[in-house]
């Protein structure tokens, strides 16, 4: 037995010599993108949070959303904003949440610790959720620049808000395109039984059949399948003229591929998780006819697109994706800073909320629960290995 | 008292030693690295007692169980059906938690009764198959009827502890520290509950079980009755933890519930040392806190010493835990912190 | 009936390949009473390589198609063979006589190491496995099939006939028998067991290569992630068909391929919507309990008492 207690004890000292080690390294990033203060007597400080996956998968969409977020905070360095009467200095802290949502509200916590105003992030749903709880119950705002999951703002957290069309605005966007400019009358739904699948197979669903279409099938499959053989077959037996697909290029390149298989020409159709890169690489040119739809503007048709473009190009490389939303995000919660004159978010929140701000990506403004009063959504196809743009929907 | 009289004062003095040293914990924890640690502390425990409930099934009765995070799941479920604005219901956690304990631990004795027969492998399967039979029906009931709102999962569900934060001595106090201790309680109590059971007669049925059915049957241990009321104790600890960790996140989602899961818990039961409680919270510390730890320093070392991040860090870290799970077992193959009665077990 | 037709063959399709994964499964367990769960992702280690080799034969050295194939084939599956017996030396041959679950959790460690070192190789992301056979449709008794999936039904029907030539009628699968049955005795008469078990690791991870390439050729593509469901998956098949039995193997891999087909195209006909094709999995998993329940020891396996 004496055995035992000195092993507990030893137990709670390695315990707690772990964490000791832990915390020694995890200064490092911290103390390595603070920058000195400037020497202005009266200044402010205000720290912006950006959270993120900055490795993995997706580390290059988030690096992107970091790199528009940089960018944004230099520029409102250089410009010498002020917030009340003080010149601001902005300080901007990014963590990686590894797109988990686990380590999102591990993330959040540190940087609700080290004191932020304002987070840009995440840029996932499934992160942004639970690490909104994190940053409401601390008071501080959140925009996300990417997350669409209707979820993420129907939890009615004043403080979290997106400059982005949430899924629920591109399934009916999807919807309105595909019986309206198609004429799709008869159409089959297949969704992937995740948040962000199911989510956006709904929404269509009813949009679809509100306009007049009718839904002939409905079938499911998950996430990590790759065999829809099953499911394929009980669609042929239909008269669908339309295949869409609530989920991942992963899962819609086999689908795909199946389809043709299985002699059934129809046409699919998808969300942004269709509309990739990736998907293209892996279906080749049996992709063309595909469509698929793209939250927000073609950088190129973005009313200070091209500006941007160059600015950002020059520094940091060619634009991902939603790096211009990250960079308006930024500008316009520094705008409304400056006109409440505080970075106290109880202060400068209310002004965000009724703000109209003319930003890169288009006017920006929300409505009562934090989204985008007025969305853009832009349709393509695959052409010959390319996405082609179509046109874009919704806005102004 | 007169059992503490039976306990040498050396033994008292570690007891004593362990319980001053784990509440102050959170403070230093806190004051030196922030609270983010602190949450894993908290998470520490959640899982350190959903692995001491899963210990009474696969340590003490010796039955293989792959689908042990359905109760977690359906622990997690039946707080935020009770407890959020899914069906208006706001009950008080004093409800709730027994309730889901109650809930688990009847869905245990489902699991266990069909599966009295089945031995080793076969049982794996089967309780495999179970766990994912729970999350698949948690996805898929939003239609025709709603009720668990499918992959889109439960939220805003009322927190079990909330407190304005508040200064103690420079230290941010928030509900990550309340969470900690409520935990701490709760799971010493699981814990004093496993040290009856070990010592009581249920607990040696149980053992005797694990080491042969046949010879508890001919010894006249009821082993129907004894096999589920493991599942069943082992059950209500999963669905307190899961009510829990519903409470803490304020957010359920199938996703939470997967297989992988219900494998890392075992691990932590196998890793640690099966049938002990030691070893068990001793697997539940590393297991929680090393992925942690690793995931912190795995950019800023790479930085260091190559310049860049080469590895991405996600997958280094699960590299050096699947080895480190070899290498533990290669080396320990009874676990790090054994349990003393077990036989040298030559079974295969 | 064009579509009972057309089921039938999807769900034949994707048994024989559960078929070919599980007798891995079932072969190692025949004779170690170990489950290698690490046998999912040899299969998938197979997929990555062979789509690896074959990018190479086609686009670096412009071999002609079928002749690329056959290369990547033959390059694929003998590194398969040499993974397996090598995570047999390393995590499982010290631990043969340790409790039973320390070898299941090394099997995992290994599973894990496995997807992430194919991760650090080759990234997250999804490898196309190029066009090189015709995808023509061809019909036959009402269903729509490609050559791809024609081949693998005669490849893997040709394989079980060799695997079970090998096990029943020469000198290397007599020795498996018996060190199945008891591994003491077979050593005592001479066999040396340890060969035999490396023998027997190196055939099932062949089978697993093999199934891994026909999945990528069917399904266009292959990815780090396949191995887990695929693996999950057979090893259902294998106990469902009585663990450590070879034709309960094949008969529980094509059995689980048509249930899986069956449950996702009538369930949602059969009850009128109320469940539809997301509750296939559960259906399936359904139909496993109900059979292991009723016949503990799966459809053909041998009521035993647990080997101790």
């Amino acid at each position: 037995m004496r055995n035992i207690s000195i092993r507990f004890f030893c137990l709670v000292a390695f315990s707690a010599l772990l964490s000791l080690t832990a915390c020694d390294k995890k200064e490092t990033p911290v103390a390595a993108t603070a920058v000195a203060v400037a020497p202005v007597p009266q200044s402010l400080t205000v720290k912006i949070g950006h959270a993120g996956p900055l490795t993995g998968a997706q580390g290059h969409l988030g690096k992107d959303n970091e790199n528009g977020v940089r960018l944004a905070v230099d520029e409102l360095n250089a410009e010498n904003v002020t917030i009340g009467d003080k010149i601001a200095h902005f300080e901007l802290l990014s963590e990686d949440d590894m797109a988990d949502p686990r380590t999102a509200t591990q993330v959040a916590q540190k940087l609700v610790d080290s004191g932020i105003s304002v987070v840009i992030g995440h840029m996932n749903s499934g992160t942004s959720i639970p690490a909104s709880k994190i940053y409401h119950d601390s008071g501080i705002v959140q925009i996300s620049p990417s997350a669409t999951a209707i979820a993420y703002t129907a939890q009615n957290f004043p403080g979290a808000m997106r400059v982005m069309a949430n899924d629920s605005q591109q399934g009916a966007q999807l919807a309105h395109y595909a019986v309206e400019k198609l004429g799709m009358k008869k159409i089959a739904i297949i969704d992937d039984r995740t948040a962000y699948g199911q989510g956006l197979a709904d929404v269509f669903e009813i949009t679809a059949v509100s306009l007049g279409a009718t839904v002939v099938k409905h079938e499911f499959t998950t996430d990590k399948s790759s065999d829809f053989n099953a499911i394929l077959t009980n669609i042929k037996g239909t008269d669908a003229q339309l295949l869409f697909y609530g989920g991942m290029d992963a899962q819609a390149a086999p689908m795909l591929k199946q389809m043709h298989d299985l002699g059934l020409p129809l046409t699919l159709m998808g969300g942004d998780g269709l509309r990739t890169a990736e998907f293209l690489k892996l279906v080749g040119n049996d992709g063309n006819g595909v469509i698929g739809s793209l939250p927000g503007i073609p950088v190129a048709n973005m009313q200070n697109g091209p500006a941007f473009q160059k600015k950002f190009e020059a520094r940091f490389g060619v634009i991902q994706l939603y790096a211009p939303y990250a960079y308006d995000a930024t500008r316009m919660v520094v705008a409304a800073m400056h006109e409440a004159g505080s970075a106290e978010p109880s202060r400068f929140l209310p002004v965000l909320q009724n703000m109209h701000y003319q930003g890169v990506t288009a006017n920006i403004a929300f409505d009562n629960k934090g989204d985008l009063a007025d969305s853009a959504v832009s349709l393509y196809k695959a052409v010959n290995g390319e996405w082609q743009f179509i046109e874009t929907v919704g806005a102004r | 008292m007169s059992a503490l009289k039976n306990i040498p004062s050396r033994v008292l003095f570690g007891y004593a030693t362990a319980i001053v040293a784990a509440a102050i914990l959170p403070l230093l924890t806190g004051a030196a690295f922030g609270n983010s640690w602190v949450r894993v502390l908290d998470f520490t425990l959640l899982y350190a007692m959903l692995a001491l409930g899963l210990n009474i099934v696969v340590g003490y009765a010796g039955l293989l169980d792959l689908g042990y995070i359905a109760f977690y799941a359906i622990g997690a479920y039946v707080y935020a059906w009770l407890a959020s604005p899914h069906f208006g219901l706001h009950l008080s956690p004093f409800i709730i938690l027994p309730t889901g304990a109650l809930v688990a631990g009847l869905f245990g004795v489902i699991l266990g009764a069909p599966t009295l027969r089945l031995r080793g492998d076969y049982l794996a399967i089967v309780t495999l198959g179970f766990g994912e039979i729970v999350r698949l029906f948690l996805n898929n009931l939003d239609r025709p009827v709603n009720i668990t709102n499918g992959p889109q999962g439960i939220n805003l569900i009322d927190p079990l502890i909330s407190i304005t934060p508040f200064s103690f001595y420079g230290l941010r106090v928030t509900s990550v520290y309340c969470y900690y201790y409520l935990f701490l309680v709760l799971c010493a109590a699981v814990v004093f509950c496993c040290i009856r059971l070990q010592d009581s007669r249920i607990g040696r049925a149980w053992m005797a079980i694990r080491e042969d059915e046949m010879a508890a049957k001919a010894c006249g241990i009821n082993t129907r009755n004894i096999k589920l009321l493991a599942f069943a104790m082992g059950a209500s600890f999963g669905g307190v933890s899961g009510g829990l960790f519903a409470g803490f996140q304020g957010f359920v989602s199938p996703e939470s519930f997967v297989l992988l899961e219900s494998v890392m818990v075992l691990c932590m039961v196998v890793l640690g040392g099966m049938g002990n409680i030691a070893g068990v919270l001793l697997g539940a510390a590393l297991l929680t806190i090393t992925p942690e730890y690793l995931r912190a320093i795995a950019t800023p070392v790479q930085m260091k010493v190559f310049g860049r991040a080469l590895v991405d860090p996600e997958n280094l870290r699960m590299l050096l835990f699947g080895i480190a799970l070899i290498a533990t077992m290669l080396f320990r193959p009874q676990g790090l912190w054994p349990s003393r009665q077990q036989l040298p077990a030559t079974k295969k | 009936m064009e579509m009972l037709a057309q089921q039938i063959a999807n769900g034949l399709i994707l048994g024989s390949v559960y078929a070919l994964i599980a007798l891995g499964y079932t072969m190692v367990y025949g004779i170690l009473g170990l489950i290698n769960f690490a046998h999912g992702e040899i299969t998938m280690m197979g997929a990555m390589i062979a789509v690896a080799a074959l990018n190479i034969f086609l686009h670096v050295l412009h071999l002609p198609p079928l002749l690329a194939l056959s290369a990547a084939i033959c390059i694929a599956i003998p590194c398969c063979m040499l993974l397996g017996v090598t995570i047999e030396r390393i995590a499982y041959r010290p631990l043969r006589h340790a409790p039973k679950l320390a070898s299941l959790i090394t099997a995992i460690g290994v599973s894990i190491v496995l997807q992430n070192v194919a991760m650090m190789v080759w990234g997250r992301g999804y490898q196309r496995f190029p066009d090189i056979i015709p995808a023509e449709n061809v019909s036959a008794f009402g269903a729509t099939l490609t050559p791809v999936k024609i081949a693998i039904v005669l490849l893997s029907a040709c394989t079980l006939l060799g695997l079970w030539l090998l096990v029943n009628r020469t000198r290397l699968g007599r020795a498996m028998r018996a060190t199945a049955q008891n591994p003491e005795a077979a050593q005592l008469m001479g066999v040396a067991i340890d060969k035999v078990i490396a023998a027997t690791f190196a055939i099932g991870s062949a089978l697993g290569a093999l199934a891994g390439i026909m999945v990528a050729a069917n399904y266009g593509q292959a990815d780090p992630y396949m191995g887990f469901l695929l693996g999950l998956k057979a090893f259902s098949a294998a106990v469902l068909g009585g663990i450590g039995n070879l034709a309960g193997a094949v008969i529980g891999g094509l059995l689980l391929g048509l249930i899986e087909s069956l449950g996702a195209g009538y369930l949602g006909t059969a009850t009128h919507g109320v469940f539809g094709s997301n509750y296939q999995d559960i259906f399936a998993f359904m139909v496993l309990v109900a059979v292991l329940v009723l016949r503990p020891s799966g459809l053909l396996g041998e009521h035993t008492a647990e080997r101790a």
